[in-house]
């Protein structure tokens, strides 16, 4: 009846594992209540989760990867502070919990923390950017932030139901096999991972379509504003990459299931074919996680310089091939897995020019910033401490790009502060900056400048004493994730990491604390114009927040900053606009119903509920033929309602 | 009012439909190459057990490849009736298309069923792993387009031909096709190749 | 790609000269096969030639995908689809065969 799921799943055989099980079922309870006590299950079904207005469905995948930020930075800690005591001793984490929470920290951070962030940034502000009032395909949008959502609360799941898999979040067979790895951890990564990969895909195929063709009349490719450019490439390679881990996870998936020969020891089975595989999708998934922060960041740096973009077309190129090239340097992953000198050296040198047209551009930032007139807001701060920190992290990729060094530095804490020096001060500085600038479009009031400089500084610091130790160590021989360790001389560098892990903890504070102050001062931080920071593209023409259709009239694009074009154009701004008859398709519990259960069906599968798992397929199987006879699903926005919405201006979310 | 003028305003919400769905096509096409290169890679992983040339059949490869070409016509003969706005020849073929797909699943599951019963099922080998897998995802996805002309024998017969029913028609043909593609792949690199070796 | 433009007539020729030109590219490796008219190596040489141009013929007359009247769109996802597909397919044959014979893998 329940199939495998039994009381022994429950965390009592560990004090470590109840304690993370309760703060985990506390924090959810407590959230639960607060909603309960504000009397906000209504307004929050129908205005939030059953929506399909792409600001929304950003502002919902934001959030998802806030909660999983604070959760994937939880395992940090915990890591962090058992490598700082664990010299000849067990420390206070066993082998197995220190597994599980490698495993979950490196899940979490790239599938429910990263990609929801980027995925959230780009829901919100490419449609505005292209101006466009929703994406191609918004009841696709729903589902898949759906999906995203139920794969994550598989993961949340494992910490209290079950354990999480000790495989690493990539889980190499043979021991992520069913052999080695019998209980439901893998299980739980695998159907975490396919249900979110499914939701990334549709998510991809729809901002693909969206930047085709819903851009704005006179809205050229190459007009678009650079985050749109790094969203259209980021979509490109969503779309080519991810079949890649959805074919090894269900192949996978098979190997444990049904006792295949896909990546076993025996039979016939090459484990080799899963690394080449996963790192196939694996490559240009960190391409994916950085192209939409280095968009970001060619916005930021435009507008806070008072400067054109410098180089938009060598901008453009640099995206376009790093998009092409991504896909051709993935067996540096795996150097030292037997390949021969001659396969080694063709990707060797594929990796190390992939890193010329990202050179490219960090010149093209310095340069529009020489001879502009830079104001260091919040934004700015997180760009300039990105651009020098990010070129370290470049350098020590290139480093490793050398098979012979890589040899040496192959799984030492070296590679893991090279890839945290890539993701932290390159992709989560570059979606914690975006947040901060489209915060006020989103909200209608500006976060506090305040508790955002204290949280930049309290990261940027933290990064460097988190990492910058761990290429030391990695020189000095210290392979990754080890649990506990009998060399002496590395402690010290191992305590610096954790006082840097703490100072990244202050920084998480000074967010948390940065939101509440502003939500406080949210009169005070007002953005009544629409545009609080004099910015240049056409995103920041609508009120803060945004009407549901974003413009009333499509505005038609007569230059690639259209913003600064009508600001220096005044008298004829916007006269071209087109006026069209507004339909907004209407909100639909169907995107929720299938994600959600798709979350079920993936629970059933881990735990082998069988008939569970066929229901829960029946019922998104007939939500699916049942939307398809609904062709009449958009609601026509009357002109009168369209005027008061013009007339109100700016105001918060939040109501004041 | 004709299908010219049918044509000549083409909603762009319903264009951009097909677009997408080609783009949903386009990485389908990508997990069928990888699959395809899992089989060539585990070709040589029989473990000592039946090889391709002792579990291919030629002679039901060729008719579950007949089958599938003529339901790729068929069902063009049902886009013509569509473009012609003929309800009832739309239903005829789509019908056909039906049974023709039927059958080739119908011919498929049994060599699975008797390569599983011989004790060479996918369980048995990495090769054997590699090709229920990627000849069974083929399968798979012709017996979704199956329940899609299901859904939509209903939908013309309830809704008539209008804009938004022949668009997704008309991505169900190129579905239906691009199946048909994937299996020259599959006869040209799996069937042929291992009956002869 | 579109079927606007296109009258019925039209469309149903296209169809069956598509299937008039798979049928002959289906039946020639096939035959060759089943009767071994030509040794293996060449064999496979012309079945994966006519699979190709089976392909084509699929593409032009039944998906419509004729360069000069399909979405620009359509064709350019079709090709980096096709560039990918060659980089996947070639590159993983190449490492798995490298490891093959360095690794016994």
């Amino acid at each position: 009846m329940l199939g495998k799921l039994n009381y022994d799943a429950l965390p009592f055989y560990s004090p470590v594992a109840l304690g993370g099980a309760l703060g985990e079922v506390g924090a959810a309870v407590l959230v639960l209540a607060v909603i309960t006590w504000l009397g906000a299950w209504k307004y929050l079904w129908k205005e939030w989760l059953t929506s399909v207005d792409h600001k929304r469905i950003g502002i919902m995948y934001i959030v998802l990867a806030l909660v999983m930020l604070l959760r994937g930075f939880a395992d940090a800690i915990l890591m962090r502070t058992q490598q700082a005591i664990a010299v000849d001793g067990e420390g206070y984490l066993p082998p197995d919990h220190f597994d599980q929470i490698f495993s979950a920290h490196g899940t979490i951070m790239i599938f429910f923390m990263a990609m929801p962030f980027l995925s959230g940034l780009m829901n919100f502000v490419v449609p505005q950017q292209i101006g466009t009032r929703d994406v191609a395909f918004p009841f696709l949008n729903s589902v898949g932030l759906w999906l995203t959502a139920s794969g994550a609360g598989l993961v949340l799941a494992s910490l209290v139901i079950g354990k999480f898999s000790t495989a690493g979040w990539t889980a190499y067979p043979p021991y992520s096999g069913i052999e080695y790895s019998p209980y439901v951890g893998v299980d739980y990564w695998l159907w975490s991972v396919i249900l979110s990969g499914i939701g990334t895909t549709m998510t991809g195929i729809n901002f693909v379509v969206t930047i085709f063709k819903n851009r704005a009349p006179g809205m050229t490719l190459m007009r678009m504003p650079l985050f749109t450019w790094t969203a259209l490439v980021t979509s490109v390679l969503i779309c080519f990459a991810f079949p890649a881990v959805t074919v090894v996870g269900v192949q996978l998936m098979l190997d444990r299931y049904l006792g295949m020969h896909f990546f076993t020891n025996g039979g016939g089975g090459n484990m080799m074919m899963y690394i080449n595989l996963i790192w196939i999708w694996g490559h240009p998934e960190v391409y994916i996680l950085i192209l939409p922060a280095f968009g970001i960041f060619s916005e930021i740096v435009a507008t806070f310089s008072r400067k054109r973009l410098f180089g938009y077309d060598s901008l453009v190129y640099a995206t376009a091939v790093i998009g092409l090239l991504s896909f051709t340097v993935w067996l540096h992953h795996f150097f030292t897995m037997g390949s021969g000198a001659d396969v080694n050296a063709f990707f060797g040198i594929t990796t190390m020019i992939i890193a010329v047209p990202t050179g490219v551009k960090i010149y093209d930032w310095l340069l529009t910033m020489y001879g502009g007139r830079i104001t260091i807001a919040t934004p700015m701060l997180w760009t300039l401490g990105f651009i020098f920190t990010f070129v370290i992290g470049g350098m020590t990729g290139v480093l490793l790009a050398i098979p012979p060094v890589d040899y040496l530095m192959h799984n030492t804490t070296f590679l893991i502060a090279h890839f945290h020096n890539m993701l932290i001060p390159g992709a989560l500085f570059g979606y914690l900056a975006g947040y901060t600038y489209w915060f006020p479009k989103a909200f209608g009031f500006r976060l506090d400048e305040t508790w955002g400089k204290r949280a930049f500084w309290c990261w940027l610091i933290g990064f460097y004493l988190a990492f910058m130790p761990l290429y030391a160590l990695g020189f000095m021989g210290m392979p990754r994730r080890m649990e506990h360790y009998d060399m002496a001389a590395w402690q010290p560098w191992l305590v610096v990491a954790c006082v840097g892990a703490f100072l990244i903890a202050a920084g998480i504070g000074c967010l948390i604390m940065q939101l509440v102050v502003s939500i406080r001062k949210r009169e005070v931080l007002a953005d009544t114009t629409g545009d609080p920071w004099d910015a240049r593209t056409l995103e920041w023409t609508t009120s803060s927040p945004p009407a549901p259709y974003n413009f009333a009239k499509i505005p038609v694009v007569h230059d690639r900053d259209e913003l600064t074009w009508r600001k220096a154009h005044p008298d004829i701004a916007g006269k071209d606009d087109i006026a069209t008859p507004i339909a907004m398709p209407e909100n639909t519990g169907a995107g929720v119903v299938i994600g959600i259960t798709g979350g079920i069906f993936g629970f059933a599968m881990i735990w082998w509920i069988w008939w569970l798992a066929i229901l829960a397929f029946l019922v998104i199987l007939g939500t699916l033929i049942a939307r398809s006879f609904n062709d009449d699903d958009e609601l026509p926005v009357p002109d009168a309602a369209v005027a008061l919405e013009e007339t109100r201006g700016s105001g918060p979310l939040l109501g004041y | 009012m004709t299908d010219a003028t049918a044509h000549r305003h083409p909603d762009p919400a319903l264009e951009a439909r097909d677009f997408g769905f080609w783009v949903y096509l386009m990485s389908d096409a990508i997990i069928f190459a990888l699959l395809f290169a899992t089989y060539v890679t585990l070709l040589g992983g029989t473990d000592g057990g039946p090889t391709p040339h002792d579990v291919f059949d030629l002679d039901r490869a060729f008719a579950e490849t007949m089958l599938l070409l003529a339901s790729s016509v068929t069902f063009g003969m049902a886009t013509v009736s569509m473009v012609a706005k003929s309800k009832g020849g739309v239903l005829a073929w789509l019908a056909i298309t039906f049974v023709l797909g039927a059958g080739f699943i119908f011919l498929e599951i049994s060599e699975f069923t008797g390569m599983i019963a011989e004790g060479a099922g996918p369980d048995r080998s990495g090769f054997l792993s590699a090709f229920f897998t990627l000849v069974g995802t083929h399968g798979l996805h012709v017996s979704a387009g199956l329940v899609w002309i299901l859904v939509m024998l209903a939908q013309i017969s309830v809704k008539g031909l209008n804009p938004a029913v022949t668009s997704r028609l008309f991505r169900l043909g190129l579905f239906w096709h691009f199946l048909d593609i994937v299996w020259i792949g599959i006869f040209s690199v799996v069937y042929l190749p291992g009956v002869m070796s | 790609m579109s079927l606007a433009h296109k009258s019925p007539s039209e469309l149903r020729t296209s169809y069956l000269i598509g299937v008039t030109l798979a049928l002959i590219l289906t039946l020639i490796p096939f035959a060759i096969v089943a009767f071994g008219l030509v040794p293996r190596e060449t064999a496979l040489l012309i079945i994966a030639a006519l699979a190709v141009i089976q392909v084509l013929v699929h593409l032009y007359f039944f998906l419509h995908m004729d360069p000069r009247t399909a979405p620009r769109e359509n064709i350019l996802t079709m090709g980096f689809a096709i560039v990918l597909i060659f980089i996947m397919i070639g590159g993983s044959l190449w490492i798995m065969l490298d490891l093959h014979h360095r690794m016994m893998l």
